[in-house]
């Protein structure tokens, strides 16, 4: 077995884009469910509106970088109000509904034949990063010792990227410690006593929705810049459950949880996905193919959440004494 | 009022305070009626309604509550106060009805609003926001918080000094209810009686002119009650009005100047609290229309003190098995 590739490609997935840009996606989570109790189950739309608001603008529209940027921002905007609008005078569990039934259809529209000439269909969209690129500051090249190494690009966006972690992380960090966050938690433990104390919960609840998709729209960015492209279907529902998971993983309502979690999350697939392949490769697991891989690895990572949930419920940086009391 | 009353009053406090004695005056006099005007109402409520399908919770026709007293609502299970509550505070929606707070107009004004205004409700339910510690429960009750707008929660300098300032409150406040040694502790971890607690002295953090308190001693053990009382007591005395729903007639007594009894929905008598128990209406309400005779005040006390008797014993059995 190449213990090198497995080896390097875990320690490498730790740092690497998908850990960023999952990482972002739960800090948006994180924001709703964790800190203010909303079931926003729509997060990978938040990322595709924006990933496709930036793509569309440059390559259809033919406008600059920026544009593109300001574009996707302001589609999370959007897409926020819109959702939240009409769902979050009423109780948690419309939102949930409403957030997934709404993921799925901004992923159909995206995908559909009749919008082909503006989103590309299945296909997606391609070539719309060479704005990005243009402002890396990195020459061409490899940096790094040995295997753990990075190209010019790689480096490039995995230095936006967790620049954006920090930003967020921090931004995060400031406004739970504030009078603004302590209305979020409230509203999460009773909305009710809430709004007794003189506090318009709908505005708050948009205010975090808003924040929320905001900081998980920067994920989207992340894919589309790192993949110089976008597909709809990157922007499925198991993308919006990877990043819940990841959530629970590092532990609700603390600020590098979600971090922590994307890491271990990450960690974990790789390196299980590098061990199965490399040992089906050998022979050392006859009944299995390479093909199934893939799915197994889900299956264990799987179970280990199960074994989390049981053995240490509030996730990494949970505080035990939290859980003891009902969540409602 | 009648010399009798106002000897034993004089009796029980040897020192009334000042604004009790204002709020007494203001009831003197009075009718008995339901929707008796009073003299200087903050709360004038009209003609609200609410149904349930077919059952109609609420149809109280006209009440006033008078500023700077302390009224207390009472009335049978299901008689409609926490609906009643509902509807004047925004919680609920009120199928038809007007109502003015201070001649300010609030029907159809969200909760929030109704709060702002200086109107503040406890929950019959307790609502202690369980993972937010004692302390944080108490800061989220202060009004107009610079740091609760998004831009300027970023700038912990735009809003330390006014948080200092509503900590320094709520240390106050909780020094005053006897929940400064739980100040760190997650409001989820506090007994019964102390969630009871906390709602109130939260509820206090708000400024309010008018607090409406639904079943505020609904158990808490007597001692805990006793001190309860004392600090409605120093709401009235600083000034604030105070409506409260209640089922435990001696506290009612202790306490109230005046008695609002709610039945079916409807307001059926006011009145003094010395008195309003041997009110017919409320007898009838309160044990049937088709009981035997009138009972006396002191007939009815007995029967109520023997039906809690049977109550307390049935639960001393339940706890010892
Ligand atoms: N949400 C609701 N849906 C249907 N019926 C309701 C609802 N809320 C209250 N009711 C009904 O309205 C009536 C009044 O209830 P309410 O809770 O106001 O009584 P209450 O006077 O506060 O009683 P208690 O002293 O037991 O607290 C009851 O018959 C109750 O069943
Ligand atoms: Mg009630």
């Amino acid at each position: 077995m190449d213990w090198i590739t497995i080896i390097s490609t875990t320690v490498k997935s730790a740092i690497g884009v998908e850990t960023v840009l999952y990482a972002l996606a739960a800090i948006g989570i994180n924001i709703h469910f964790g800190y203010t109790g909303l079931l926003n189950f729509g997060q990978a739309a938040f990322m595709g509106v924006a990933g496709y608001g930036l793509a569309v603008t440059v390559t259809v529209l033919g406008l600059p970088f920026w544009v593109g940027i300001g574009v996707g921002l302001a589609a999370a905007v959007l897409l926020a109000l819109l959702l939240g609008a009409p769902t979050l005078r009423l109780r948690a569990d419309y939102l949930a509904i409403v957030t997934i039934a709404a993921a799925e259809i901004v992923r159909l529209v995206f995908r559909s034949v009749q919008f082909r000439d503006v989103f590309g269909g299945s296909d997606g969209q391609r070539g719309f990063s060479d704005g990005f690129y243009a402002l890396n500051p990195f020459p061409e090249g490899e940096y790094g010792i040995g295997w753990f190494s990075f190209n010019h690009r790689l480096l490039w966006i995995m230095l936006v990227g967790w620049v954006l972690v920090a930003l967020s992380c921090g931004i995060v960090y400031l406004l739970m410690r504030s009078p603004w966050g302590r209305v979020l938690k409230a509203i999460r433990e009773d909305e009710d006593a809430v709004r007794s104390l003189g506090k318009n919960v709908f505005s708050y609840k948009m205010q975090s929705l808003i924040l929320g998709g905001v900081i998980g729209s920067l994920g989207g960015f992340i894919y589309g810049l790192a993949y110089a492209s976008v597909q709809p279907d990157v922007f499925g529902t198991e993308t919006t459950f990877f990043a819940y998971t990841i959530v629970i993983l590092g532990g609700a309502a603390r600020v590098l949880g979600p971090v922590v979690g994307s890491m271990i999350f990450w960690v974990l697939l790789v390196l299980v996905n590098g061990v199965l392949s490399e040992a089906v490769q050998a022979g050392y697991i006859p009944f299995m193919t390479s093909i199934q891989v893939g799915p197994v690895r889900y299956i264990l990572v799987g179970l280990g959440l199960i074994l989390l949930l049981i053995f240490r419920p509030q996730g990494i940086f949970g505080d035990k004494r939290e859980i003891a009391f009902d969540v409602r | 009022m009648s010399a009798k009353t106002s000897s034993a009053e004089t009796s029980a406090e040897t020192t009334m305070s000042d604004r009790k004695a204002a709020a007494l005056a203001a009831f003197k006099d009075l009718a008995r009626d339901p929707g008796v005007p009073k003299p200087d109402p903050i709360l004038v409520v009209d003609g609200v309604t609410r149904r349930f399908g077919g059952l109609t919770a609420v149809e109280v026709a006209h009440v006033e509550i008078q500023r700077g007293s302390i009224t207390a609502l009472i009335g049978p299970n299901g008689a409609g106060k926490t609906t009643f509550f509902n509807q004047l505070t925004g919680f609920d929606t009120a199928d038809a009805g007007k109502w003015t707070f201070n001649g300010q107009s609030m029907s159809g004004v969200p909760a929030h609003r109704v709060a702002r205004a200086g109107m503040v409700r406890t929950f019959q339910l307790t609502k202690a926001l369980s993972r937010l510690t004692v302390l944080e429960n108490m800061r989220l009750g202060a009004q107009q918080q610079r740091g609760e707008n998004f831009w300027r929660a970023l700038v912990p300098s735009a809003w330390r000094a006014q948080e200092d300032a509503i900590t320094e409150q709520a240390e106050e406040l909780l020094a005053r209810f006897k929940l400064d040694a739980k100040r760190e502790d997650f409001a989820g971890s506090l007994s019964g009686g102390q969630r009871k607690l906390l709602e109130m002295a939260r509820a206090l953090m708000v400024k309010p002119e008018l607090v409406m308190l639904d079943e505020p001693m609904a158990g808490v053990n007597p001692a805990l009650t006793q001190s309860l009382l004392g600090h409605v007591k120093d709401l009235r005395d600083q000034g604030m009005t105070v409506l409260f729903v209640e089922h435990d007639m001696d506290m009612v007594r202790d306490i109230s100047d005046w008695v609002i009894v709610m039945a079916q929905g409807a307001i059926i008598a006011e009145g003094p609290p010395d008195t309003i128990m041997s009110d017919a209406r409320v007898i009838d309400a309160y044990l049937g229309a088709h009981h035997d005779a009138p009972l006396s005040e002191s007939e009815l006390e007995e029967q109520l003190h023997q039906a809690e008797a049977a109550l307390e014993a049935e639960i001393e059995e339940e706890t010892q098995k």
